[in-house]
């Protein structure tokens, strides 16, 4: 019963959350947004102290029940090693090992130092949500999107309006890589050994896993009922019931009560805790039928050093396309439509992180780089970062869109307070950046011909135009740029005609400020 | 009657066994009353209204064959993203337009990405010379094009692409677009070219020269002015039962009853272009339709334009810019015989031109004279998307419209979808290009901006 419960929950939550991430139109998050932010580490980043006591208590009582329902990649690892034992001859393929502590404390530590150091990306790669987050992100919601799109073409054809086409492309090739090799080294490890991973290398299963050993309730051996068969160590994916001995690690346990019913003689149940005179719990069990699979690290740093190389190639690629299809366009025939050269991204000094960051610090500082602002961001403006200091964590771009003052998406999904809730008043004032003008592409100048649309597209009038000449009355007009008005939004740098780099486009603020 | 025909009819008659063997081929409708496209079925040939040309005699199918907007191979059929023309279509197209008597042939340098001259050339030479006339003409969209030498060179390539050695009707093309006067006489006049052209009309290689007007009305009357010494042959002009009292509600256009009375006053035959304003006298909104179907439920609403414009006798032939089979069966029903409009009938078109004009539509044809715009976007797509959320109620005034999530998620969805986002409205910087090859003198940028700014009032629900 208990076990049934708690697989119901599980999936409930599982595909609560993996809908966050699926769900680009936003309305998912109206009812389930919470089920993010109960999440420990982003709750923990966002000083969320309410939720975290809550799960702090929660695992004081009942053990690691976070780590079997809550956690959307504890219970991928389920649903992997589910399928695992549904093979022949594969029902009770777990044996029990002694803990690894040297490996978990050591990994906690390490995490604990990146988390203070504010090392972003490597907090990151470790964090189980944000990992589960970006397989989901990256690796599930392409293929819902071309669901969608396929609903939208078929929508168009009997002229409905309820599906529309979305744009599916990858955001940041190395998170790209991370995320794939998330899912196999974490798949691999499910498939062969059930929850490997949070009992070694998860810091949040490690710190949750110390608490459980306090719990209130917990699962029990009846001695006198056990007849040391050791079937529940065989069916226990978390390695931690040695049956022989009676004995249970309470800091591996995920409280997945299969034991319960995997029992023929009722002899395990989750009952409460009484100190016993000889507590047990913590002995050292130095028998070790089978090692425990080797850990890897599941996701190593390899897709870092990719980018630079890419983005020069596809640049190449999209130049020498480009230049190829642009030939004479001059006007001699009518009908026909222009080449369009895709927009390359100009080098900032600073990123460009969105309105309700508050700065560079403070989003390096919170982000779990789960990716869920990535993937609610309609514009196309957000997408993993490529540097190594905040790799993976997001960052703002305009060549496909521009940050639009009626939509504050990105703040509202974010779990871990690193985009602090704004409202759509607060985001036509926050200043993120400013915009630079670029007199060399400047199309008035460069084609001589009538401009303005940054101008004109100004949400914040921070742009005039101006004559190119103050001395000759009527020549071309350019933009000039109040900074002091601009907000950084990238209208302006997204829809200047000037390809492949715009005339005008943003440098961001280290810190962002309220106008 | 051709293959085809004989083969439908065959078809029919073995299905209704009842009746008399070929019998169902006489009469033009359907006797089970269906719509037009069923009807047609039962065209037959032979019916073909002509007009004759005073002056030449030439004898001239009302329904002339527009080449502008040949069907082009993939898709969307537009040409957008095609650089070949669907010659097997084309070839069908004609071939059964020639089967019904239609003989006038209507192309030009610029057409269809300026593959219309080729494709017509194709399609026609598989007939005798004498049995179609040919009518193209000297353009002028590039500058690039406007010295005596590259006007000659694009004449004889008109020639050659045509396969032929002489025009029936030869245009100066589009006279009273961009500067007016000014673009005329650069173009026409300074180097020569109508005085190569005149003495080609000698020589007897054009048969006859006329030009085709829109814009600057200046233009036009001068040159019916010095019409003595030129002796037009035909002019070409916009008239369809909205421009005939509305073309003036533009700005630079003028109403087709100024101009049509001109001619007549002067015995030129008139060519009548847009007819249909490009597909926006057949697709208008709702209140339209049922107010012409209501009247003639049987018959298109497009049918309606055609016997407008077919009904003035100074007209020698109206241009209809067919892509589709469907088209064109339609035109041929309403023109196998024309049934000329009735005094009542001419009235009650007046009538819905006024109630149209009540629609603020934008006057564009899809004519693409526009375009490519150098700055890649999409001109007629965007108007066109514009027009059409106007028809069907979907362009909400204010958000207190009781419709206003439904008509905002339509417009919306349906403008990503008619247009790619890199070509829509936001992209328009009003470089102010485009507006000068507009024959309707639509202020394109303004229109882009004020379009533009509608979007982002939708989207940002500032209505």
């Amino acid at each position: 019963m208990l076990r049934k419960i708690r697989g119901v929950l599980a999936v409930l939550f599982f595909l609560g959350v993996t809908g966050l991430f699926l769900d680009f139109t936003g309305t998912c998050h109206a009812w389930l947004g919470w089920m993010a932010k109960v999440q420990f580490l982003p709750a923990l980043l966002a000083l969320n102290v309410g939720i975290v006591v809550l799960l702090v208590v929660l695992t004081l009582l009942v053990g690691r029940v976070y780590c079997s329902v809550i956690c959307p990649m504890g219970v991928m690892q389920d649903i992997i090693s589910w399928i695992s034992g549904r093979r022949k001859k594969h029902r009770y393929r777990f044996s029990y090992s002694p803990e690894r502590k040297a490996l978990r404390y050591g990994v906690l530590a390490l995490f604990l130092v990146a988390l203070a150091a504010g090392v972003g990306s490597f907090v990151a790669l470790l964090a189980p949500y944000s990992s589960y987050g970006r397989i989901a992100s990256n690796l599930f919601a392409p293929v819902w999107q071309w669901g969608n799109n396929l609903l939208a073409r078929y929508s168009e054809q009997v002229g409905s309006y309820d599906f529309a086409a979305t744009e599916v492309w990858i955001r940041s090739l190395p998170t790209f890589v991370i995320a794939v090799l998330t899912l196999v080294g974490v798949g691999v490890l499910a498939w062969r050994g059930g929850r490997t991973y949070c009992n070694t290398l998860c810091p949040v299963g490690t710190v949750l896993g110390f608490l459980s050993r306090f719990s209130l309730f917990r699962m029990t051996i009846d001695k006198a009922k056990c007849n040391r068969c050791g079937l529940c160590s065989r069916q226990c994916k978390a390695a931690c019931i040695d049956g022989r001995e009676h004995r249970i690690d309470y800091s591996r346990c995920v409280a997945c009560m299969d034991c319960i019913d995997t029992c023929r003689h009722g002899a395990i149940g989750f009952r409460l805790h009484r100190r016993q005179p000889a507590a047990a719990t913590e002995n050292p069990a130095p028998v070790p039928e089978k090692p425990a699979p080797t850990t890897e690290k599941p996701a190593s740093a390899a897709g870092q050093p990719v980018d630079a190389s890419r983005r020069t190639f596809l640049t190449a690629t999209v130049l020498t396309a480009a230049t190829a299809a642009v030939q004479a366009q001059k006007k001699k025939v009518d009908g026909g439509l222009a080449v369009i050269e895709d927009k390359k991204i100009p080098e900032r000094t600073t990123p460009i992180v969105p309105p309700g960051a508050q700065g560079l610090r403070h989003m390096a500082r919170h982000c779990t780089a789960c990716q869920l602002c990535v993937s609610v961001c309609p514009n196309g403006v957000l997408r993993p970062s490529t540097r190594l200091e905040t790799l993976m964590q997001p960052e703002s771009s305009y060549e496909r869109g521009y940050c639009r003052p009626e939509c504050t998406r990105c703040s509202e999904v974010c779990p871990a307070g690193a985009i602090r809730k704004i409202s759509v008043a607060d985001k036509s004032s926050i200043q993120i950046g400013h915009a630079v003008w670029v007199k060399e592409n400047c199309v008035p100048l460069t084609d001589g011909v009538k401009c303005g649309n940054c101008a004109r597209h100004c949400p914040v009038g921070a742009i005039q135009m101006v004559p190119s000449d103050p001395g000759v009355e009527g020549s071309v007009q350019i933009p000039v740029v109040n900074t002091e008005r601009c907000i950084g939004c990238g209208a302006c740098e997204n829809l200047c005609p000037a390809r492949p780099f715009s005339a005008i486009y943003v440098e961001g603020h280290e810190r962002h400020s309220m106008l | 009657m051709n293959r085809r025909d004989f083969l439908k009819c065959l078809g029919a008659g073995t299905a209704t066994v009842s009746a008399a063997t070929l019998v169902g081929c006489g009469p033009r409708r359907n006797p089970s009353g269906g719509e037009a496209v069923s009807a047609v079925e039962h065209l037959s040939e032979g019916q073909m209204t002509y007009r004759t040309h005073p002056l030449k005699g030439d004898r001239v199918s009302l329904l002339g064959f527009g080449m502008m907007r040949l069907p082009f191979k993939g898709s969307d059929k537009s040409g957008k993203n095609s650089n070949e023309i669907d010659q097997e279509q084309v070839n069908e197209l004609v071939d059964y337009a020639f089967a019904h008597g239609v003989n006038y042939f209507d192309t030009s340098p610029a057409y269809c990405k300026g593959f219309s001259e080729r494709a017509t050339g194709i399609a026609l030479s598989r007939y005798p010379r004498d049995k179609y006339f040919i009518a193209t003409k000297l353009s002028n969209f590039s500058p690039a094009t406007w010295s005596r030498e590259a006007s000659i060179a694009m004449y004889h390539n008109s020639l050659k692409e045509l396969q032929t050695d002489y025009v029936d009707y030869l245009l100066l093309h589009a006279v009273g677009i961009g500067q007016g006067m000014q673009e005329y006489e650069d173009r026409y006049v300074k180097n020569g070219v109508l005085d190569f052209l005149l003495q080609e009309r000698e020589a007897g290689r054009i048969r006859n020269l006329g030009f085709s007007y829109h814009g600057d009305i200046r233009v036009f009357d001068y040159l019916l002015s010095r019409h003595d010494e030129y002796k037009w042959d035909f002019v070409q002009i916009q008239l369809n039962y909205l421009d005939w009292k509305y073309a003036s509600k533009n700005d630079g256009n003028t109403n087709a009853e100024y101009l049509y009375g001109e001619l007549e006053r002067r015995g030129i035959p008139a060519i009548v272009m847009e007819p249909l304003l490009g597909g926006r006298l057949s697709n208008v909104p709702d209140r339209i339709v049922a107010r012409l179907k209501q009247r003639e439920p049987e018959r298109s609403v497009a049918s309606w334009a055609f016997r407008f414009a077919g009904s003035f006798p100074g007209v020698l032939t109206v241009l209809s810019g067919m892509t589709r089979m469907e088209h064109l069966k339609d035109n041929l029903l309403t023109y196998c015989p024309l049934k000329p409009l009735t005094d009542d009938e001419f009235h009650f078109l007046q009538e819905t031109a006024t109630e149209m004009m009540k629609f603020n539509t934008i006057p564009c044809n899809q004519c693409n004279y526009c375009m490519p715009c150098p700055y890649g976007l999409d001109i007629p797509a965007i108007l066109s998307h514009y027009n059409k959320c106007l028809n069907e109620g979907n362009l909400p005034v204010t958000s207190e419209n009781a419709d206003y999530r439904r008509a905002r998620r339509a417009f919306l969805v349906g403008y990503d979808r008619s247009v790619p986002k890199l070509r829509q409205a936001s992209h328009c910087i009003g470089c102010n290009q485009c507006s000068p090859h507009c024959p309707q003198g639509i202020n394109i940028p303004k229109e882009l901006h004020r379009i533009d700014a509608y979007v982002e009032q939708l989207k940002q629900g500032t209505l």
